[in-house]
């Protein structure tokens, strides 16, 4: 079935493009919002749709998710983890942290998503974040000052309640 | 010398200090008042006295960088503000933008009205959520009270500021790659010249400034040029006002603290930063992100023919105020100011191989010798910590490096290389000790225990 968004969207994607003297501009902007429709990943018909709707080829808007760490080429888990790696936070103790996410969720290679689809974990380089490392950031969301507790907690929320 | 300073740090850990009401409170809007009174030259020349020198990590003097912007052009001029924080150990815009954003609204309508802009575009990472929420709801708040839009502050002079929003890539912090993601496309770097003052966003005249650059700019207009300028140790150098600075790593205390220029790397690791974790030694500290070089606590400074420099000869490098040009001129890199510190528990090996996997993973790819480059110094550091290294091959990591800077579009790959010629060289002896015994010498781990 083709991509097609909501009303809601239809009108976040207006205010959007009154933003910016051209159309091509708002290709990242409008990647977000159709990928946060399509169940957080960018298909083949969510590329054709930005590229028809912004009066751009399917190359180069294929080029631009390719170049992005952002955009999701296959489907995530419903849940995603991304645990900082960078130099601060591995000073931190993030090489713990992330050994022991892989360990809970069963997770054996980045990027991959635990068997019951919830949760997909992948590395950041440098989040920003530096004075409370160790952190991850979840969703939208990030956790600083990271302890293997609060790891845990998290992580039950994320596969027992959400 | 450290002067504690609170300009932008006032609103830190306050629940609603992002809020306009505690903003204006504090004396907020008022020095935008002043700056729209005066004439666009004005302006420029008192952003001059100031001396602020770019705070995203390349230094360059602010007004100086506005005094290129066209003034008869006949399209459209915009200011596109660099949100697009990423550097390892640098961490104060995001903090600006959670804690302070209307700081930075006011620096963004001074700054269209000092380049001749009536557009600003401030390119947000796409993960720092909690800051693209403050700037929006800080625009809303200027909307509706008309700071913003066709009359702020009731001058004819429309402005209008958008939050635009990336997708995960450090080199987007490069500002012509950065204009290249703005306008929706690949972040990729563009050759040089035209610079962004010409040929920027969208064709037009730009101008692209740091966070934290247009933060001050508020505090500059309330205490004039001059007076914020002296606040500096440093204001004799042109380097002149207050700085936030950030230190994170083996410190009893990580985070931000604001001071006057002029700090040194001992009073932030020791005196803000609380000293190292465990009370162990100093093995390093890498000033101000990571692409600039480690430096060791034994390193002394030699800066001859200089009497600026002459009171700090012999010292150690710990004790050279942190400044743009006092550490260009000791052969160094001041960046963003946010120093990563490395206790003696931690393994310089392993903290180079860190860097250059992110370095690898960072890289656009446009450039062969950064491309190909960055990855060939990661896996001869895989092979180095596995044991199976040579010393021919350490040799190899300088050569690789020597051939990486000055050969690329843009500083991205200098920036790889000075951490990788720094380490190799500054910590040989722990390098040949992973050749020679496989690091039998080494803790083999970067955390404290």
């Amino acid at each position: 079935m083709a991509f097609a968004l909501s009303a809601d969207r239809e009108q976040k994607l207006a205010e959007i493009l009154s933003r910016y003297p051209n159309k091509m501009a708002a290709t990242i902007p409008v990647l977000h919002l159709c990928q946060e429709a399509n169940q957080n990943w960018v298909s083949e018909e969510v590329i054709d749709f930005v590229a028809r709707r912004l009066d751009l080829s399917t190359a180069h808007v294929k080029g631009v998710v390719t170049f992005y760490t952002l955009f999701n080429q296959k489907p995530p888990g419903t849940h995603q983890v991304w645990v900082c790696k960078t130099l601060s936070c591995a000073l931190r103790g993030s090489d713990q942290i992330l050994e022991h996410c892989k360990k809970r969720l069963g997770i054996k290679h980045l990027g991959d998503t635990s068997k019951d689809g919830k949760v997909t974990l992948r590395t950041a380089e440098c989040l920003a974040a530096c004075g409370t490392a160790p952190v991850m950031q979840v969703n939208k969301h990030y956790y600083e000052n990271l302890t293997l507790d609060q790891v845990d907690k998290i992580l039950d929320r994320l596969l027992y309640e959400g | 010398m450290l002067k504690l300073t609170s300009y932008l740090t006032h609103s830190y850990g306050k629940s609603d200090g992002h809020k306009l009401a505690a903003y204006e409170q504090a004396g907020g809007y008022r020095g935008v008042k002043k700056a729209l009174g005066m004439t666009r030259d004005d302006v420029i020349a008192e952003v001059k006295k100031a001396h602020i020198r770019g705070r995203g990590g390349a230094g360059f003097d602010c007004g100086t960088k506005w005094s290129f912007m066209p003034k008869d052009s006949k399209k459209p001029h915009y200011l596109v503000i660099n949100a697009d924080e990423g550097e390892p150990g640098t961490f104060k815009d995001r903090s600006i933008m959670e804690h302070n954003p209307h700081s930075m609204i006011e620096g963004c309508i001074i700054g269209c009205f000092g380049i001749g802009a009536h557009a600003c575009y401030i390119y947000v990472r796409d993960e720092l959520h909690l800051s693209k929420a403050r700037l929006n709801e800080a625009i809303a708040e200027c909307k509706q009270k008309g700071y913003l839009g066709k009359r702020p502050f009731g001058f004819d002079y429309e402005i209008e500021i958008y939050v635009h929003t990336g997708a995960g890539a450090y080199i987007c912090g490069e500002e012509t790659a950065l204009l290249n993601s703005l306008e929706g496309k690949r972040g990729e770097p563009r050759l040089k010249p035209p610079f962004p003052a010409q040929y920027g966003a969208f064709g037009c005249p730009s101008t692209v400034n740091n966070v934290e650059t247009m933060a001050i700019l508020p505090t500059v207009f309330q205490l004039g040029g001059d007076e914020f300028s002296k606040l500096s140790s440093l204001h004799a150098l042109n380097d002149g006002g207050v700085r936030l600075f950030g230190v994170s790593g083996h410190v009893k205390k990580p985070g931000i603290y604001e001071a006057c220029v002029g700090l040194t790397l001992r009073e932030l690791i020791y005196d803000l930063g609380g000293g190292i974790l465990g009370d162990r030694e100093l093995l390093g500290v890498i000033p101000g992100g990571s692409s600039c070089p480690v430096h060791r606590p034994d390193e002394i400074i030699n800066i001859p023919n200089d009497p600026n420099f002459e009171p700090y000869n012999g010292k150690s490098i710990l004790d050279l105020p942190l400044g743009v040009d006092t550490y260009r001129r000791a052969g160094s890199m001041l960046g963003t100011c946010g120093a990563i510190v490395l206790s003696d528990a931690a393994d310089p090996v392993l903290a180079l191989r860190n860097l250059m996997q992110f370095y690898r993973h960072e890289s656009c790819g446009q450039c062969t010798p950064c491309r190909e480059g960055c990855g060939w110094i990661e896996r001869i550091l895989d092979k180095i910590v596995t044991g199976k290294g040579s010393i021919e091959e350490l040799d190899l990591i300088h050569e690789i490096a020597n051939d990486i800077t000055g050969n690329t579009i843009c500083a991205f790959g200098d920036g790889a290389a000075q951490p990788a010629l720094a380490f190799v060289r500054k910590y040989r002896k722990h390098f040949e000790d992973y050749v020679r015994s496989g690091g039998r010498a080494q803790t083999k781990r970067l955390v404290l225990s």
